[in-house]
């Protein structure tokens, strides 16, 4: 059994003009200490994945449809006081900004001890200890001072180094890290992602790594996920989705794979714009930009079809998934 | 901090005496005090004596240092009209003015701060549609107006409150309270009510803005995200970012009640400072109109230092650093 099992997941936001689909009939698993990257054009509807996995889809967002489980027990409806003893104990999350995702108005270490506090029995003395070991960790020098500093004392890095530390302070068994490196100077990118692949592999835990840097993909990941217009592209081991894309809309992500840290052509290959969710064309979703169209994909949705280790939605590859 | 405090002092004398300046200009130009001190038929010379007596004669700077140095001790001189000492019929009414002003604006805080909170949480609940529109009431209509409802009202035709005055008050050295007997504290239900309504709801709503505006930030969806209970979420880290505006406001709001409390005063024949100040006016009585002047200032820079103080217990990042962000990566 998986660590994490999405089923047929579906996230609606009802607006004026009538529901629009954010996430459209998504599913997918992540096992116990695997990193799963996650990656597609902005707008695709990889934060509400995320947020939908931890509880935190913020309304009129709702899930309409599917399951999210955690060993195998079901996590998408529970009332907001079971969910929040899993969140930050079992799954935690890293935003993308570093600069705004800690509280002004608290220490660093205050901060800590009240999460670690939330979800154990320590001791306020205890807690503290925890915390200056966390702050070691995740690398930041002179923690005995810096534990009592305020958040707008540290550099955007060093900020991330402490979302990841409050991220990891009970040892959850998932991370959802949704692009925790976009918001950061290109030139400690490398080092944030490095140590966020660290920590994860020393204590087991799996990630989920929302990016849409194909390089970090590359260095992080066990498997990716491609997402486009609310759906999966494809699914794969990094080596089969880097090397060897199956769905045309990857191997335009693939054009080139920037190298980390430099977003200068990120996902900049493909012709056109992902369309906006109130016009999705019929068919398959990529139908416009496709350079293998056929008349098939104006007409008919493909549905995630099994391939040997992963998935793939598209009609060029039926046959093959009729075969596994 | 100490030289924050300082600097705070430093600008505080500096509006006090500007003040100061603008309340004796009023002694010089605003009538002769002479002629408002003496009758019709007080000779020339009587004039003139009184005049030289009182250092009217003497050089500007010389008559204001004498105004200030003696305002400093709380001497503001005698009465035109009534031939007593100021001091002594400010300490007379003052009581009743703060001990109004106080309760309206505690008032004000201790339901509109959870009014707010509640319907910045329950944007959509029905009871806080109920608190929105009864607070545009409050807002819309002028003091004095909800003032005379009331006393139609509770006054003349329930008659279970009374329509004026302070009721029984009590002397405690020179300090005459009404928070003390029942009779006082009743008549301190409606102008208290009428006087701190309108910073109810405004505080009301402030609170409420502020709350659904942090509560969409990315550290509140951080400490959910963590596993926060709603209480920490919504009163540790929420409530408290809201603070900063909220204690500005109230800072402003507290200096305008106690210089909105004129109206109410005179609606509910309230024996305070306001009334005092009203028949100065009419009375041309300059020293009770400078000593008034003075002493609003001297509220307004007090409450301007408390609410300084309170930004610098609250928000770490408006704290005078040494050193902050240190290195990279
Ligand atoms: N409050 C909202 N109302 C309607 N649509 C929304 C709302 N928030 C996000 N969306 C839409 O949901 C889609 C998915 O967004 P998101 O998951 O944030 O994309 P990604 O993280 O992949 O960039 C986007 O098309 C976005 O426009
Ligand atoms: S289904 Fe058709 S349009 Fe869609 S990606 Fe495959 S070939 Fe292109
Ligand atoms: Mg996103």
């Amino acid at each position: 059994m998986a660590l994490l099992e999405v089923h047929d997941l579906v996230v609606e936001f009802p607006t004026r003009r009538g529901v629009l689909t954010a996430v459209d009939e998504i599913s997918l698993h992540i096992d116990e200490g695997e990193v799963l990257g996650v990656v597609g054009e902005s707008g695709a509807g990889k934060s509400m994945t995320g947020n939908a996995i931890i509880g935190l889809l913020e309304p009129p967002g709702r899930i309409a449809r599917g399951e999210i489980l955690l060993d195998g027990r079901r996590i998408d409806n529970l009332p907001y006081d079971q969910m929040r003893t899993i969140r930050g104990k079992e799954i935690g999350a890293i935003f993308q900004d570093p600069l705004t995702s800690l509280n002004p108005l608290y220490t660093v270490g205050e901060q800590l001890v009240e999460t670690i506090q939330t979800h154990t029995d320590m001791t306020p003395t205890q807690a503290r200890a925890r915390a200056l070991e966390l702050l070691i960790e995740v690398g930041i020098p002179a923690p005995e001072r810096r534990v009592d500093q305020y958040p707008h004392q540290f550099s955007g890095g060093m900020r991330q180094r402490v979302v990841i530390a409050l991220a990891l302070c009970v040892n959850p068994r998932l991370i959802v890290a949704d692009e925790p490196t976009t918001a950061l100077d290109v030139s400690i990118q490398a080092q944030i992602i490095a140590l966020l692949k660290r920590l994860c592999s020393e204590h087991g835990t799996a990630v989920m790594l929302v990016t849409h840097d194909m390089g970090v993909i590359a260095e992080t990941a066990d498997r990716v996920a491609v997402m486009y217009a609310g759906r999966i592209a494809e699914v794969g081991p990094v080596k089969q989705v880097v090397k060897r894309a199956r769905h045309p809309y990857t191997h335009g992500l693939m054009g080139s794979i920037p190298v980390i840290g430099h977003d200068a052509d990120r996902l900049t290959q493909i012709e056109g714009a992902m369309p906006r969710l109130t016009d999705i064309p019929t068919g398959c979703a990529f139908n416009p930009r496709c350079p293998q169209a056929t008349d098939r994909c104006l007409r008919d949705r493909p549905e995630p079809m099994p391939t040997e280790d992963g998935q793939v939605a598209c009609w060029l590859f039926e046959k093959e998934a009729a075969h596994v | 901090m100490a030289a924050f405090i300082v600097r705070r002092l430093i600008q505080s004398v500096f509006v006090m005496f500007f003040v100061a300046l603008v309340a004796f200009s009023l002694f010089r130009y605003v009538g002769d005090p002479i002629n408002q001190m003496v009758g019709v038929e007080t000779s020339l010379k009587e004039r003139d004596a009184l005049r030289e007596r009182l250092g009217l004669n003497d050089p500007m700077p010389e008559q204001f240092w004498r105004f200030i140095s003696s305002a400093a001790v709380g001497d503001f001189g005698i009465s035109y009209q009534h031939k007593r000492p100021v001091s002594e019929m400010i300490a007379l009414r003052l009581p009743a003015t703060l001990e109004l002003s106080l309760i309206s604006a505690i008032l004000s805080l201790a339901i509109g701060v959870p009014m707010g909170v509640y319907t910045g949480l329950h944007r959509d609940g029905l009871l806080s549609k109920v608190f929105m529109t009864v607070s545009l009431v409050g807002i819309s209509l002028p003091t004095f107006l909800i003032g005379i409802l009331m006393i139609y009202l509770f006054a003349v035709k329930m008659t279970i409150l009374p329509s004026f005055g302070r009721g029984e008050v009590i002397q405690l050295g020179w300090w005459s309270t009404g928070l003390l007997t029942t009779s006082g504290l009743k008549a301190l239900i409606m102008p208290s009510i009428t006087l701190g309504l309108f910073q109810l709801t405004l505080i009301m709503r402030l609170v409420r803005s502020e709350m659904l505006e942090v509560l969409r930030t990315d550290y509140i969806k951080f400490a959910r995200a963590r596993g926060l209970s709603n209480r920490a979420v919504h009163f540790g880290h929420a409530l408290k970012n809201t603070m900063v505006p909220v204690i500005t406001i109230t800072g402003l709001q507290l200096g305008s009640i106690i210089a909105f409390a004129i109206i109410t005063e005179t609606v509910f024949q309230w024996p305070g400072m306001g009334k005092l100040f009203i028949l100065a006016i009419e009375n041309v009585d300059i020293p009770i109109m400078a000593a008034y002047l003075l002493m609003i200032a001297l509220f307004f820079v007090i409450i301007n230092l408390v609410v300084d103080l309170l930004y610098y217990a609250v928000d770490p990042r408006l704290r005078i650093e040494s050193g902050t962000a240190h290195g990279h990566g």
